[in-house]
């Protein structure tokens, strides 16, 4: 049989001199910090110096750590309050906003569901401050409410966005139908709409809470005395010497997220 | 038992202002297939979802069994619809669909389910109640549909062209079928169409629409046979329109014969246009003699069961003559450009009102 | 005769009041939480750029013009007289810099890389997106320590110069503004990289053949016709990088300690140790102003770029 010569690999527009080498060194400097940081967070040693065998002893140290288990279950709980009433929040706004006409209001409320976004978070965090101060003083109260308050409402265009993707691709019809065989609105609602959105509201409900555990600026500055939560406490270890113990805090928040990640994609590709 | 009263549907308002229906009224009655048939865009679904609840009418009133139900939200009036892309619930079986209408009616368990295998047994597709509506073919969906619709017994079943994603073969039968179940529910059906060939077969009465009007309701042969006006006669079956001379029930054509005519209610004497069904003339070669009319052949077009021959009458007009083919062979016609002896047919001469 | 019992358009008109009202009870939840926990803060913070500061932090109700005015001028200590804030002056011009650097940075790092995913074949190219994307949904705080490791004085860097014999003490890069652009550039190049990437996504490569068929160097077609092409898509990456840049906090904390300013930190002082209140109100609003200026400047490019076709 004839020797075929191997085809010569051939003009492409879609090349361009040295993007390919600049674009695998740009993502090659995006994953090495990080890599670095989980490879050493399992170093037996403090320094990134010697490596002195493989451990669990920072992960150990920082499971022991009241003040990290304290951080923790702070977190988790904010994060799962804010997420859920954020979602609530938000499932109610974009079945108003979705699929309409134009109503007269839809602007502003569109505005306002957005408008987190819109600000640099620095900046809401000081106006919280400022507003929660007063009413700290007038109430006499410093429980974590405020915290929960500042998340939630922070969450809620995260939240939002997911749902109204979701949303858009259903149309009216089967609600109309729903309607015609003599459902009321809640029940139409109920087993129509919602069972049909519901890949859209958990994937919104995950989204908001990675963004919640994730926060550092707001709530750094909403919380009062002791109420740490897992990045504020990094943050505020990172004043004083760095300890690997940070390391192994960063990487279970790391790996938490990325799997956090990979399920709102998983839930926001699968069709139906 | 429904009653259309003067009503008028506008969407939009100021310049962008469209009058779906205008001024419309209509009568139907119980235990009949009524068909609204016209082309897109003449507000026949409109008015059915006017009769459904979906929209408000912005003038008149809809009754139902005398009752004013205007202004009623779709859920609290006994009339269900058919939708034209099915509408079924993807996340639900095919007896959950069938069984939704009588659970939000709050009926006991027990009737669910009896009325539920009835209607599955009704639409042969017992086997198939389980599965997810997403699952089965077009035209098992639009039976599920149809089930799923006349469970909670109304007193009107609406259908919006309902057989217009299926293909020719399916389509027919589900026309038979269509038929078959009202005559056994007794249910008023309300069919939506544009196909005027379906609208003739399955209907008691037709009510021909355009542009928001309703032109003329009556029986398939009525609409056929005697068309109040143009656009009637040339949406239904084949035309041809000759100008005539209207003279106290007598119509005299441009070539001097006379036929005797029914002169419909508001038309005077004087010029008038007449209608002329194809089959109900036929040609020969040879002279005209008594009674018939000279003419020329333009075209003879062979399709099977009929020839229709195109000729041209004296007088220049065109008018289509078909006659059914025979084993014997085709009837005997000259080539193109013959002369031939055109014979219409007693009481075929239908006078249109414009 | 018809015999309603409404007038024309009356039932439409209460459907569709009916409809609006349903829809407002609907989004209230959501507007409230953000009217008062969101939006109306930022009013309150308005009003308290106008008053005097407290002695000992928070604020005297008092009418005072003092919070503005102290984000540009200040009182010489020695003689009492009014001169510029140039502790204040040469932050501004750090967050400025800086996060116009980082711009540019992750403009000339990103775009390669965008381009390169966006002409991978199809089967690969969902391998390379779901690499970029990774790191940005790490936690920021997570992604600044990351750096902080490399180029800390017992760091990354340093270790494998001072290993490698090339230096004989380690380089002092923390606490640089080197730091800082370092940090931000690392931290906000994916938002650069995926609108870019999508703008390269939609372009027809059949123009570029055309631009190659009429004797263009890769280059030239480069310039001439895929850049103006791929605009939007810099545009939109810019302006993801640049208000975030502007307004960073965390990144320049952790990495420019308390001596390399940025316009966040400097906010924050006013709360903490330089207890000014009015004039932490104050400084939020400017940037929320030079925000909104870099806003309005995007509307206006892209429709703009719209309008052109």
């Amino acid at each position: 049989m004839a020797d075929f010569p191997k085809p010569r690999k051939g003009y492409s527009v879609r090349t361009l001199p040295g993007f390919a080498v600049v674009a695998i060194f740009t993502l090659f400097v995006l994953y090495a910090p990080i890599m670095i940081l989980v490879v050493y967070s399992f170093n037996d040693g403090s320094s990134l110096a010697i490596w002195e065998g493989f451990s669990l002893r920072w992960y150990q140290q920082a499971a022991a750590n009241e003040a990290v288990q304290d951080a923790a279950v702070r977190s988790l709980f904010l994060a799962i309050s804010a997420a859920s009433v954020a979602t609530v929040a938000a499932t109610m706004a974009a079945l108003a906003t979705t699929r309409t006409r134009h109503f007269p209001g839809r602007t502003m409320i569109y505005a306002l569901i957005n408008q987190p976004l819109m600000v640099p978070e620095i900046v809401t965090a000081v106006a919280l401050l400022i507003v929660f101060a007063a009413v700290k003083v007038w109430t006499g109260h410093t429980s974590m409410i405020y915290l929960i308050v500042a998340h939630t409402a922070f969450c809620v265009p995260f939240a939002y966005l997911p749902i109204r993707a979701r949303l858009e691709t259903m149309d009216t019809s089967l609600e109309t139908a729903a309607q015609d065989l003599y459902a009321s609105r809640w029940l139409t609602f109920r087993r129509v709409t919602l069972p049909l959105m519901w890949p859209g509201i958990v994937a919104g409900l995950m989204l908001a809470f990675v963004i919640s555990l994730d926060d550092v600026v707001i709530t750094e500055f909403v919380k009062s005395a002791g109420q740490d939560t897992l990045p504020t406490y990094m943050l505020g270890q990172l004043r004083r010497v760095v300890t690997p113990e940070v390391n192994a805090i960063s990487t279970v928040i790391l790996f938490a997220g990325a799997i956090l990640v990979a399920l709102f994609f998983r839930l926001t590709n699968r069709r139906g | 038992m429904i009653e259309i009263g003067n009503t008028t549907k506008v969407f939009g308002s100021g310049e962008t202002a469209f009058t779906a229906l205008r001024d419309v009224n209509a009568t139907i009655q119980g235990n009949e297939f009524f068909t609204l048939l016209g082309p897109s865009g003449c507000g026949k679904t409109t008015l059915l979802r006017l009769i459904a609840g979906f929209e408000p009418p912005t003038m008149g009133s809809i009754k139902l069994g005398g009752r004013d139900i205007s202004r009623l939200p779709p859920n609290q009036r006994p009339v269900n619809t058919v939708f034209q892309n099915y509408a079924l619930f993807p996340h639900m079986s095919v007896a959950q669909n069938i069984a939704f209408g009588l659970e939000m009616l709050g009926k006991p368990k027990s009737e669910i389910q009896s009325t539920t295998d009835e209607m599955l047994r009704l639409v042969q597709m017992e086997e198939l109640k389980d599965r997810r509506t997403s699952e089965i073919s077009g035209g098992q969906q639009q039976r599920v549909a149809l089930a799923r619709a006349l469970a909670p017994h109304p007193e009107v079943l609406l259908l919006d062209e309902p057989l217009s994603a299926l293909d020719l073969k399916l389509r027919k039968e589900m026309q038979i079928e269509l038929k078959r179940l009202q005559n056994e529910t007794g249910i008023t059906f309300v069919f939506v169409t544009h196909d005027q060939e379906e609208a003739l077969t399955m209907s008691d009465r037709i009510a021909v629409m355009n542009a928001g009007e309703i032109l003329q309701v009556g029986s398939p042969r009525e609409i056929y046979e005697r068309p109040s006006q143009r656009f009637v006669a040339n949406f239904i079956g084949e035309s041809n329109f000759l100008d005539a001379d209207l003279k106290g029930g007598t119509v005299t054509l441009a070539d001097g014969s006379t036929f005797s005519v029914d002169v419909p209610e508001g038309v005077a004497d004087g010029h008038v246009n007449v209608l002329v069904r194809p089959e109900h003339t036929s040609a020969r070669a040879g002279e005209p003699g008594e009674g018939e009319i000279a003419a020329t052949i333009d075209t003879i077009v062979y399709s099977g069961e009929a020839t229709t021959v195109h000729l041209r009458l004296a007088s220049g007009e065109p008018l289509k003559s078909r006659m059914g083919n025979t084993p014997q062979g085709s009837t005997d016609l000259p080539g193109e450009g013959g002369n031939v002896a055109v014979t219409i047919a007693p009481g075929a001469i239908t006078v249109l009102r414009d | 005769m018809s015999d309603a019992t409404y007038k024309p358009g009356e039932l439409e008109a209460e459907a569709r009041a009916a409809d609006n009202r349903h829809r407002w009870l609907l989004s209230l939840p959501a507007m409230l939480l953000i009217i008062f926990a969101a939006a109306g803060p930022l009013l309150v913070m308005v009003v308290y750029s106008f008053l005097a500061p407290g002695d000992y932090g928070n604020v005297k109700w008092e009418f005072s013009l003092e919070g503005w005015m102290n984000t540009v001028i200040q009182r010489d200590i020695f003689d009492d007289t009014l001169i510029w804030a140039d502790a204040h002056l040469s932050i501004f011009w750090r967050s400025l810099s800086l996060s116009l650097i980082t711009t540019v940075l992750t403009l000339l790092f990103g775009l390669p890389t965008a381009w390169f995913i966006a002409t991978q074949p199809s089967g690969k190219r969902e391998f390379w997106l779901y690499l970029i994307t990774v790191p940005f949904w790490a936690n920021l705080l997570v992604r600044t320590i990351a750096i902080q490791e490399l180029i800390r004085s017992e760091g990354v860097i340093n270790l494998v110069l001072l290993k490698l014999g090339l230096i004989d003490a380690p380089i002092q890069m923390m606490f640089t503004n080197f730091a800082i652009g370092f940090g931000m550039t690392y931290v906000y190049l994916p938002l650069m990289v995926l609108p870019i990437y999508a703008s390269v996504d939609k372009l027809d490569f059949r123009l570029v053949e055309a631009a190659h068929d009429l004797y263009a160097s890769r280059w030239t077609a480069f310039r001439r016709v895929i850049l103006p092409l791929i605009k939007p898509g810099i545009i939109a990456g810019s302006i993801l990088v640049f208000i975030p840049s502007l307004g960073a906090y965390v990144t320049p904390r952790v990495l420019g300690g308390g001596k390399n300013l940025m316009f966040g930190n400097l906010i924050e002082l006013q709360f903490g140790q330089g207890r000014n209140w009015p004039l932490g109100a104050a400084l939020s609003l400017m940037l929320m102003a030079a925000v909104m200026v870099a806003l309005i400047w995007y509307v206006r490019v892209t429709s703009r770029e719209q309008a052109d076709g």
